[in-house]
């Protein structure tokens, strides 16, 4: 890993001047994964899905992208760079480059655990060199803060709402890292923005893979979650702390925990500053909290044990 | 020197794509369809072709995979029909609103429900209006022809417009037909090489392709693609002359059968254009004058060319192989309706649904038709605006 003060003279693959909210943490990932690239070495060409992201970063007549990109829908940032990456290949054999291009696509939760999931399957499954990064903001952010399968349970979003008789979503995240693993991929990770060395390591290692990888970003909302733009990165913090957003590797069906807290932290913490978690703490709905708790240990002790027994494929 | 075979019209297109031997090819199996990208497959695994298949999960994908091919920077064909045709339908204003000329083999098939997997052009008419260039195929020959020079259309720096090359599912797809193959030599000749204008993979020189357009300009983006699907008129018109130079079939935008005197004219696409043909032959030796219109280029249309051919008509039958779905006539009646139009002496025009979902159209039925127009001009009357060909009881 480069130092910081060489990481600051590397050419930004996405400059300022962007669209997207104070205090979002999609372009403090995308920068992050970016400088990780080692562009001594390769190349980046990217695609995205459509979502805050895109929208934020390629309005016509204007780009914040120094770098080769494509935008096409929602759904399909992974079949479309399954296209870009077969012409790669095609160029390859035709002479027509002598450059090592190593891609990347970049979607959010919405792209990736729902409407996204068929085309990141596919294109998994057939091989292509990419490296997937989902930033999970934990709903439709770009429509304005729709549940997903990705929304936690209990979360308050404007499709799953808290009301005198609902109280926020009710269902408990989808898994989508048990999803991705029954690809056999030889890489997936899970990283947070406040864990920067961690995330830059593990898109480092996942661009070295010739074939498809996936990492899976915690990306705080300040919009969409409820909380000052200042404290994205310590809400990050916190989601890792609490063991919500575990960070870990799954290298060959072996999994890796990359950081386990010395104090782990009750869920109240994370949830706290939220306000699309204030309905929990309301008198009544302390049974929330504890399920909250209770899905939060499970997953946690099975990642535990999973490490412990040290099984690969 | 071609020569002929007896193949089927699916594999006049899976030949066609053979010699052309894109970069990129990435397709979905769908009836009748299929066995284009399974001989495409085949072509690869026996080394005769080099392009990159792309075996994708969903035609969604298909043409999701055949932007970002084109994109990143060369030529890209693939084949569908029907539902997987719908399936692609978000991507297919993409591939066009990128200006990317991706070319499509289309065995034209019948939209489901009910569930039917035979020939119409219900899945080509609903994407009429996705931007891209639209040829209809008679038959074998004529699809292999079509595929050629779609690349040759699309690719030409005016239009950089995507192109369809349809021909009618089973009817044709899986008929066999003598038709000619050209020399491998020749075809990629005539197709030359792809210099695409903005890779993404030219590195040197970082491009954004799909950044998005909001009012101030999503406008101006349309017209402007607007023009590039405009100029495929002429293009058209002049790499089917080219081709006739090269091969010796010459296209043009329509095929005039029999028109020059011509008082009772079919208008139509696809292969009931040979059934037709046959009888306007009967007629004739029975000293009717009967003709056929045939629309090669749908998309875009070419309307002034068409209502220049029938205004010496004396009544106009346009055959529709779709319902009409609530609207006055199917598609193509309604577009040489209104191609009429600004004719200060029209003839009348009606229209017909036929052949759904694979509903035989025999020569009893084209001759019904050409009866009904002989008898709208004896008596000045149109008695049905709107009929069916070969359904089950009356219509109406």
């Amino acid at each position: 890993m480069a130092l910081l003060n060489e990481l600051a003279k590397k050419k930004e693959g996405l400059v300022n001047g962007h669209r997207l909210c104070p205090g979002c943490t999609h372009s403090v990932i995308m920068r992050q994964v970016l400088a990780a690239a080692d562009t001594d070495k390769y190349e980046i060409v990217a695609a995205a899905a459509t979502g805050c992201f895109e929208v934020s970063t390629g309005l016509y007549p204007y780009t914040s992208w120094n770098m080769s990109w494509i935008h096409n829908a929602f759904e399909n940032a992974a079949s479309t760079i399954s296209g870009v990456e077969a012409m790669y290949k095609v160029w390859k054999k035709k002479g027509k480059t002598n450059k090592d291009i190593r891609f990347i696509a970049v979607a959010s939760d919405g792209g990736t655990y729902d409407i996204g999931l068929q085309a990141l399957s596919g294109a998994i499954e057939r091989g292509h060199q990419f490296l997937y990064v989902c930033n999970d903001n934990n709903a439709y952010q770009n429509t304005g803060n729709q549940r997903s399968s990705a929304t936690p349970f209990g979360a308050n979003t404007t499709t799953s709402p808290n009301g005198t008789i609902k109280h926020g979503k009710e269902q408990p995240k989808k898994d989508i890292m048990s999803v991705l693993e029954g690809h056999h991929m030889q890489y997936i990770a899970q990283a947070s923005p406040s864990n920067w060395r961690d995330l830059m390591d593990k898109v480092k290692k996942a661009l070295d893979v010739n074939g498809p990888t996936y990492i899976n970003v915690i990306e705080p909302c300040t919009t969409g979650w409820g909380f000052p733009a200042q404290d994205a990165i310590k809400i990050a913090q916190l989601a890792v702390d609490t063991c919500v957003w575990p960070i870990y590797e799954v290298v060959e069906g072996k999994v890796i925990i990359n950081y386990k807290p010395k104090n782990k932290l009750p869920v109240e913490d994370y949830l706290k500053p939220q306000k699309r978690f204030a309905h929990l703490f309301k008198k009544g709905n302390e049974h929330l909290i504890e399920e909250y708790q209770k899905q939060v240990d499970r997953h946690w002790e099975w990642l535990l044990k999973r490490e412990e027994a040290g099984i690969g494929y | 020197m071609g020569r002929k075979v007896a193949l089927t019209g699916n594999e006049a297109a899976a030949h066609a794509i053979r010699q052309i031997n894109p970069d990129v090819v990435a397709a979905f199996p769908i009836t009748p369809s299929t066995p284009i990208p399974q001989n495409v497959a085949q072509f690869i695994a026996d080394g005769k072709m080099d392009t990159e298949l792309v075996t994708v999960e969903s035609e969604h994908s298909a043409m999701s995979a055949c932007v970002g091919a084109s994109a990143a920077g060369g030529r890209v064909m693939t084949a569908t029909s029907a539902n997987g045709y719908a399936l692609m339908w978000e991507i297919l204003y993409i591939a066009s609103g990128a200006r990317l000329p991706i070319v499509m083999a289309v065995a034209a098939r019948a939209l489901s429900g009910p569930l039917n997997i035979h020939g119409d052009h219900s899945d080509i008419m609903g994407g009429r209006d996705t931007g891209w260039i639209q040829l209809v195929s008679e038959n074998s020959q004529e699809a292999y022809d079509n595929l050629i020079q779609a690349v040759k259309i699309a690719e030409n720096k005016d239009v950089m417009t995507p192109a369809l090359a349809a021909f009618d599912g089973f009817n044709i797809s899986h008929s066999i037909e003598i038709w000619e193959l050209e020399e491998d030599d020749k075809v990629k000749e005539f197709v030359g090489e792809y210099e695409p204008l903005l890779p993404l993979l030219n590195t040197d020189e970082p491009v954004t392709h799909g950044a998005w357009a909001p009012p101030d300009w999503y406008f101006e983006h349309r017209m402007n693609q607007l023009h590039g699907l405009l100029n495929a008129k002429d293009i058209v018109a002049s790499v089917g002359k080219d081709f006739g130079k090269a091969f010796g079939r010459d296209y043009g935008l329509y095929e005039a059968y029999k028109m020059d005197d011509a008082e009772y004219v079919i208008v139509a696409m696809g292969s009931v254009c040979g059934t037709t043909k046959d009888v306007v032959d009967s007629l004739r030796e029975n000293g009717v004058k009967a003709g056929l219109l045939k629309v090669r280029l749908f998309r875009p249309f070419p309307y002034q060319e068409l209502s220049d051919v029938l205004s010496a008509a004396k009544a106009v039958a346009v055959l529709d192989r779709v319902s009409p779905a609530g609207a006055q006539g199917g598609p193509l009646f309604t577009e040489i309706r209104s191609a009429l139009y600004d004719m200060s002496n029209r003839p009348p025009v009606i229209n017909y649904s036929y052949g759904l979902g694979g509903r035989d159209t025999q020569p009893v039925h084209i001759n019904s038709v050409y009866d009904s127009l002989k008898r709208i001009v004896e008596t000045g009357k149109i008695e049905k605006q709107f009929d069916c060909l070969n359904l089950r009881g009356a219509w109406g």
